[in-house]
This record gives C-alpha cells, structure tokens and sequence, in this order.
C-alpha cells in the first residue's frame, strides 16, 4: 500500500470521525442544559435523577459505557442492536449509533457540569439587578446571565471539544469503522507503523482549527469582563 | 399624607430574626437616611421594600393602598410582584451594571423590554423607543456622564459605574428610589461624586430612602434619619438633631463608634 492509498484509507475512516464528533457535539451541547437544568431543578425526584446520571457517567469509563449500550441490549434482553429494525439490517449503522448514543450521553454529563459552575458562578447581584429593574426570570436568563456564561465557560468547553475529538478513536472498539480503526488495520495487515502517527497528524491538525475557532470566540467575547 | 407606610415588618432566616418589627412611613418627596451598624437589618428592609425578600409578618401600604400584606398567603405570580416592584427602585452597593452592554444599553434595556408590554407598542413603536432613548441621554447627562454613553462598564472607575447604575435605576422613574450603601464599595475619593448626584436628587425632591454609612451626608441631606440596631427602629427624627443629641443610649453607642 503506497502513500496515496492509506492516506485514502485515512480519510474515508475521518469522515466516520468526524460525523461521530459533529453529532456528538451537536446532540450533546443542548442535551447538557437539560441535564443542567435538571441537576438545578428545586423538583427533588428531578434533581437526584439527574445528578445520579451524571454522577455514574462521569465516574466509568467512556470505553465501558460503549460496551454497555452496544451489548447490553443483546445480552440481557436478547435485543442485540444490530437486529434493531430501525437499522434494516446495516450493522454498522446500529453500532455507529451504538456508540453515537454512548458519545453523547458522556459528554452531555460533562458539558452540564460545565453549564451549571458557569451559572453558579454569575453573581446573584446580577439577577437581583433584573429583578428591581423589573425584568422577568425569562429575560434575566436570556437577556443578562446567558452570555456573561457563555463567557466563562468557553475555555472549559473548548477542553472538553478537543478532548472529544481524540476520544472518538474509542469507537473503534465497538465496530465502528473511523480513523483509527484504519491506522491500525493497516499495521496489522501491511506491518507499517507510520500510518498511526499520520493519523495522529490529523487529529493535530484537527484540533488546531477547533483551538483557532474557540479563540476567535474569546476574543469576540473580550469587550467585556464578567 | 404619607407617600409610603410599613407596619409590623418582621423576617427571619433560620433562627435569626433580623427585623424584629419594623414601623415606618414617608412622605413624598423626602429623603430618608437609615442609619445603624452592620447586622441591624438595614440591607434586609431595603430588600422587603424592593419584594427581594419576603417578610414573615407585616403590611406594606403605597398611596394608601395596601401593597402587600404577609397575612395574604396567596403566592403572588411573577407578574403580580414585577408589577409591585416596579414602584421602587434599588442602587446596589457592588452596582450591578450588566457588563455586556454598554452605559446607554444598560439604561435602556428593561425600559425597552416593559415597552413590549404595552397595547400601544405595535402602533407606536418608533415614538416609545425614541422617547425611552432620549430619557437615557437625558439622565446620563444629569449624571455627568453623556461622554461614557458607549462605554462598557469594565472601563468605568466605582464612581462612575455607580452614578451609572443610578441613572438607570431612575430611568424606570420609580416612585421610591432605594439606596444600599451605594458609596461602601467606593475609594474616598470616588465617594463625593455620588453623594453629588444623590445631592442634587434630594434637591429635586426625588424620593428616596438611603442606607449610608455617611453620617455628614444623612446630616446635611436627609430630611429625617432612621437609626436601626437590632432589627428595630430605635430612633428616627431630624437628622440634625438626632446625630448631634441622640436621645437614646444605643445611638449614642453608635455614634461613638463612627466619625462625623
């Protein structure tokens, strides 16, 4: 296999990566408010839900929870995913949504602990300012806190995006076919090792254009200190 | 006839009773200074007034009007309380200004989203926004700071972020204006600018409540001084008067502790 072929074989692997990263980080942004919402909520029941899923989640390991909702399914319920009918028999379209479902999950529990400190962190002075001015919880929330939050929280936000984008090689250990998966299938079979650091170049790369967004953010955010 | 009347106002947190009873009414026009040591539950009245707190117990009257009454154990919704608030206003002792937006939009903001509010809004919108905007230049300047309209408020010094937040405090055009401590978070230096502006407010006749640590200025200004100790109103009358040749013997206490 020559340079031009496994540079190929890279690419078609990225693009599994990177619409596992770009579901992820869509699903799960939004997905992280709710649970952010729900560990903040003043309904008890809620609240320990919420705060108990994101407890357990942050305390396993990803690799684990991939095998769990990938396995479980077929080994308590007799229900493998794989033969879920929504999948029409695409195995690896049921395992990509195996492990997409774990991806988000994951880092839905990271994003609303960063959610939640970024709020927590705002003064209430601020909401108190809205209060007396008359504003409604309503636009208080959107109009004052949100981003002042936003604000705080890209740095962190920025870690966890980077780190997302790495932590999509662990799919591979559920059938799912991205970068990595075809770095090493090409040690195994060609017995070249260089495709692994080639494919760590693109992850490099990669992360070095999300690094230039999320500064371009801060600094779009820079006008003023909150 | 008073403009503004509480009786019996009683809160605790826990097992700390911090108003422990609380009698006062105004007239309009006038600006009252409260005065007393921290703990007395000064902050904590200027808190009931403006419904950030509950009180436990008491009736609050406005024009006569029963305003609110601890009695009534219906929850007031969230309108029903934005729309009570509205009669006050509150001068933050750490000001509060909104830090991504600019001197002029801090002002405008609430006033622009009250003006959704109104059944005119559609047909008017152009005079409404106008007239909110030329209100805010208007105060701006009153607070000496038209040149600042397009700052934002991390650029400003205390001074100034608080004759800021003043301004957009009257821009509501409260019928009491409240201040809490709103020279404590300030260099020395900074402090006369704000007792300034709140200066030239009394002399218009605003009405105004003030919590200061300022004995001069609740001498000078105030039209009356209410001393709090204790979650209690010990002693109120013409500031004059009252700060010179207390009556009471925890006044005294007080006042010997502070320097005029």
């Amino acid at each position: 296999m020559g340079f031009i072929d496994i540079t190929l074989q890279l690419l078609r692997g990225f693009g599994t990566t990177f619409l596992l990263f770009a579901l992820t980080l869509l699903l799960s942004l939004p997905l992280g408010l709710l649970f952010c919402f729900g560990s903040m909520s003043r309904f008890i029941p809620l609240r320990w839900l919420s705060r108990s899923v994101v407890y357990v989640i942050r305390g396993t390991p990803l690799l684990l929870q991939l095998f769990i909702v990938v396995y479980l399914p077929g080994i308590l319920l007799d229900a493998p995913i794989t033969k879920w009918s929504i999948f029409n028999g695409n195995v690896l379209a049921a395992y990509f949504f195996g492990a997409l479902f774990a991806f988000v999950l994951n880092y839905s529990c990271y994003f609303s602990e960063i959610y939640r400190g970024g709020i927590e962190s705002i003064s209430a002075g601020q909401y108190e300012a809205g209060q007396v001015l008359g504003m409604t919880k309503r636009q208080i929330f959107f109009k004052v806190i949100l981003l002042q939050v936003i604000k705080r929280i890209l740095a962190p936000i920025s870690n966890e995006t980077v780190t997302l984008v790495k932590d999509t090689s662990l799919a591979r250990s559920v059938t799912v076919y991205e970068m990595f998966f075809y770095a090493n299938q090409i040690l195994t079979t060609e017995a070249l090792l260089w495709p692994l650091f080639y494919a760590g170049l693109f992850y490099l790369v990669f992360n070095a254009l999300i690094t230039w967004l999320f500064n371009k953010a801060e600094k779009k955010l820079s006008y003023f200190r909150a | 006839m008073a403009i503004y009347e509480i009786k019996g106002i009683k809160k605790s947190f826990g097992n700390t009773e911090v108003l422990r009873g609380i009698d006062f009414s105004m007239e309009k026009g006038e600006t009252v200074a409260i005065i007393g040591s921290s703990g007395s539950g000064k902050t904590t009245l200027l808190r009931c007034i403006n419904f950030l707190e509950r009180p436990d117990s008491g009736k609050m009257y406005l024009n006569d009007e029963l305003l609110f009454d601890a009695e009534d154990k219906k929850k007031l919704n969230e309108n029903e309380i934005r729309s009570k608030r509205l009669h006050f206003g509150l001068v933050f002792q750490q000001f509060n200004l909104f830090p991504q937006y600019t001197v002029f939009e801090n002002l405008c903001l609430s006033p622009k989203l009250l003006a959704k509010e109104r059944p005119d809004y559609r047909s008017d919108k152009k005079n409404i926004i106008k007239n909110i905007e030329e209100k805010a230049k208007d105060l701006l300047s009153k607070v000496g700071l038209s040149a600042k309209s397009d700052s934002y408020p991390c650029t400003l010094s205390g001074g100034q972020q608080q004759r800021v937040a003043i301004a957009r405090a009257l821009v509501l055009n409260p019928d009491i204006l409240c201040f809490d401590e709103p020279t404590s978070a300030l260099d020395p230096e900074l402090t006369n600018e704000v007792l300034n502006v709140l200066k030239s407010l009394a002399a218009e006749k605003i009405t105004m409540i003030i919590v200061t640590h300022e004995m001069s200025f609740a001498k000078d200004v105030a039209d009356r001084a209410v001393f709090m100790d204790s979650g209690v109103v010990v002693e109120q009358g013409d500031p004059k008067k009252m700060l010179t040749n207390p009556e009471s013997e925890r006044l005294r206490a007080f006042l010997n502790t502070v320097t005029l």
